[in-house]
């Protein structure tokens, strides 16, 4: 298990990706390899003016410092932030980003794609439409695919 | 003792209101039982535990399932299946 750790953050504002590689990687030179994954807000051909992110305070941040936990003792990382915002979130604006840092690109991208399977069908958030006719369209129904998508993670055993 | 139901999504939009402190009554050991019982609390809980099925659950803010005991509980949250990512 390595000492890694990971930085989670559950907001309301955007955050600024370039920043945060940097906040990883700043003054080190032992890092190889930075994965992110940013997830956006899209406007489903034009269908879509808003999301709005419910989410469970405290057990969102509590569940994803359990993922992110689980990643660095499955991954040698050398840095990993987490950021999910709730609230209303218009088509182009971030969702989420995923920052890991490994000597060694497998690693970082093995860990950052776990971290999303997980978070999809994991983290207490809830989206609900807000369509461009002005109505509102209801909550998103979670997807089966993103279950089996967390399941292909789980070891033997489990 | 009294135990904090917190509602999300659509379980809180059906049932009208995000929390409430409730006294169980003796006999309600899982969550599965809890389910039951709320269901037949009124229109509004018959509504959003139609399919118990699709029910998550969290006790002190983590996952379980409809099998766990709740005895010790603080606080237990009903939700639909996640969107987040």
């Amino acid at each position: 298990m390595s000492g890694v750790v990971p930085a989670i953050r559950i907001q309301r504002e955007d955050f600024d990706v370039d920043a945060e590689i940097f906040g990883l990687t700043k003054g080190r030179t032992d890092i190889g390899a930075v994965v992110t994954f940013s997830g956006l807000c899209r406007d489903e051909q034009g269908a879509l003016s808003a999301l709005e992110l419910e989410h469970y305070p405290g057990m969102a941040e509590a569940e994803i410092g359990r993922i992110a936990a689980e990643a660095v003792e499955r991954w040698p990382l050398q840095g990993l932030t987490v950021i999910h915002r709730h609230g209303k979130i218009m088509p182009g604006e971030n969702i989420v980003l995923v920052v890991a840092a490994s000597s060694h690109r497998q690693a970082a991208f093995e860990a950052a794609n776990f971290l999303m399977d997980y978070l999809k069908s994991r983290a207490p958030f809830w989206k609900k439409e807000y369509l461009a006719d002005g109505s509102e369209g209801g909550w998103l129904e979670a997807k089966e695919a993103d279950d089996q998508a967390a399941d292909r993670w789980k070891k033997q055993g489990e | 003792m009294s135990t904090k139901l917190i509602y999300f999504a659509w379980v809180r939009e059906r049932i009208g209101k995000p929390e409430e402190d409730v006294d169980l009554p003796s006999g309600i050991e899982t969550v599965g039982d809890l389910l039951r019982w709320l269901k037949s609390r009124g229109e509004e809980y018959e509504n959003a535990l139609q399919y118990p099925d699709v029910i998550r659950v969290a006790i002190n803010q983590e996952h379980v399932g409809h099998r766990e005991k709740i005895a010790g509980a603080r606080e237990i949250a009903l939700f639909p299946p996640m969107t987040g990512g």
